[in-house]
């Protein structure tokens, strides 16, 4: 019992850096979870990996402008991921150009923006620092910031949540029965960009993508309804955060990666065992009812 | 309250699907579009409900709200690999009541469940759509409809693979809104089912073949002039000068 107090409990007992960092797993995970499940729910999984490039620019004039300071960073950030999705959708609107696409262009442009200004400006590790974060180096600013952003997001999706839904079942209908789903779908995309801005500090641009998707797809696996996989996303997030810290804090790792690894796992032992969709149990079918 | 086309052109890459059709629908009666393959039909729906934009010309659905209005697209763009039940799907009918945020309860669940009732699937009320069959999805969808309650409703060959047991039934639903005084509009490509249950029919050739009464519209020549128009097919067509204005 005292071993397991030891490994488990009293990290975050002892450092107040450690309690931070897991308030900030949380706030992250509650908001991230299901904005990854929208994101896979619409085919977009990969369209999260294209924001983090996006907000890049941003973060880097942010940091140009006002050096590692949170606040410049993370409107930085905003203001190019917002505005690389604003771009991609008016391409997809008034151009022949698939979603998809679109996307893929602008944040490539995006992104090439992005290194050339970190290139011109700072150091290596500056740089490492926009990519990877540091969860254990969260301070109050940030985990306000990471709070703040999970709140509005819960909030926003709990308004938006029907039309959303609809508009990815069932565009054709949402369109004739005279609703706007280029609306609901333009407040999504502006909470994909507020929940990576918000994981950036914590887990850096490319690892919050992480915490976005790899528990989003795991749910995925586990339940065959949408409640039950909400609550799924936002457990498997908090649990990957949980273990996550807990390794690196024992065995001195880098926390981002450490985080998203976990999840990795999570996923890959879902993706074997999982009810909803495990290779196992689609193999090892039950005894079919009558007929 | 009337749905009346004006002179209507909508064209893909300049070469026009529906070409300068003029002439309204009866009003609360069952009117067929009937032609062969790529004589417009689907496009006249979607140029209808507003999803395309003409070229030129327009379809005024004099009296009608957006409510007002059901529309059943050819190949429905359903994500069915979505986890949603067959009643929330049918319950998503209640949109003009409920809008974005309004609640559905009890009351909306009940009245759900009603409509699958009526086509034969309320057993199905709690399962995934994705374990529907195909001939089952379609009925779900006229669930949903009976739940729009909408005045006009746009059928986009809504029996297609369908078998002789569920085209009746949905047919029946059909004869049914019919007599509750709906103006039905659809797309239709079987000859008896339209005899039997739209007393009007549009045939179509990207323009007008004929557009009256079904018996007096589906002759033997009518439907031939209708084969040869559409088939016919000119791939430098010069820029036609029908209104005067190069339209």
């Amino acid at each position: 019992m005292q071993h397991l107090y030891e490994v488990l409990i009293a990290p975050f007992v002892d450092f107040a850096f450690m309690r931070r960092a897991l308030a900030g797993c949380l706030a992250l995970s509650l908001g991230s979870g299901p904005i990854g499940l929208f994101l896979v729910m619409r085919r977009m999984s990969l369209m999260g990996d294209a924001m983090s490039h996006a907000v890049l620019p941003g973060a880097a004039v942010g940091f140009m402008l006002a050096g590692l300071s949170l606040p410049a960073m993370s409107l930085g950030g905003f203001v190019a991921g917002v505005l690389v999705a604003v771009l991609a959708g008016l391409a997809t609107r008034f151009a022949g150009i698939k979603e998809d696409a679109s996307f893929a262009a602008f944040y490539l442009l995006s992104l090439a923006i992005g290194v050339l200004l970190v290139s011109k400006s700072g150091s290596n590790v500056d740089l490492m620092h926009i990519l990877f974060g540091s969860v254990l180096a969260v301070d109050d600013a940030a985990l306000y910031l990471v709070g703040g952003v999970a709140s509005v997001t819960l909030i926003t999706l709990a308004f938006i949540y029907r039309p959303m839904l609809l508009e990815s079942l069932d565009p054709v209908f949402l369109r004739s029965v005279g609703a706007r789903g280029g609306l609901w779908h333009m407040a999504f995309l502006m909470l994909v960009v507020l929940n990576l801005v918000s994981g950036f500090q914590a887990l850096g641009t490319l690892m919050a993508v992480g915490l976005m998707m790899l528990p989003a797809i795991t749910a995925r696996l586990w339940s065959e309804t949408v409640e039950g996989m909400l609550v799924m996303a936002v457990s498997v997030a908090f649990g990957s955060g949980l273990a996550g810290l807990l390794l690196s804090y024992h065995f001195e790792l880098p926390s981002g990666p450490a985080i998203i690894l976990v999840a990795g796992l999570f996923y890959l032992f879902s993706l074997l065992f999982a009810p909803a969709g495990g290779a196992l149990p689609r193999y090892i079918r039950a005894r079919h009812f009558e007929s | 309250m009337k749905v009346i086309l004006d002179n209507i052109t909508v064209s893909y890459q300049r070469h026009p699907a529906v070409h300068h059709v003029s002439g309204s629908f009866v009003t609360a009666d069952a009117t067929a579009i009937f032609g062969p393959n790529g004589a417009g039909k689907s496009t006249l729906l979607k140029a209808m409900i507003g999803a395309l934009k003409p070229d030129s010309g327009q379809a005024r659905l004099d009296g009608f709200a957006r409510q007002d209005i059901a529309y059943l697209p050819q190949q429905s763009e359903i994500d069915r690999s979505l986890p949603v039940s067959v009643l929330d799907l049918v319950a998503t009918g209640l949109w003009h009541k409920t809008g974005p945020f309004g609640r559905v309860g009890r009351a909306g669940l009940g009245q759900a469940m009603d409509a699958l009732e009526q086509v034969g699937l309320a057993d199905f009320a709690t399962r995934s759509i994705s374990a529907l069959s195909s001939g089952q999805f379609q009925r779900v969808l006229f669930a949903r409809i009976l739940l729009q309650d909408a005045r006009l409703i746009l059928l986009d060959e809504p029996f297609t693979a369908m078998d002789a047991k569920t085209t009746f039934d949905l047919l029946e639903l059909v004869r049914r809104w019919k007599e509750e005084g709906r103006t039905i509009i659809a797309v239709l490509h079987d000859y008896e089912q339209v005899r039997a249950y739209f007393p009007h029919t549009l045939l179509l050739a990207r323009e007008v073949v004929a557009w009256g009464r079904t018996e007096q519209v589906l002759t033997d020549a009518n439907l031939k002039r209708a084969v040869d128009t559409a088939a016919h097919w000119q791939d430098r067509a010069a820029v036609c000068q029908v209104d005067g204005v190069n339209a």
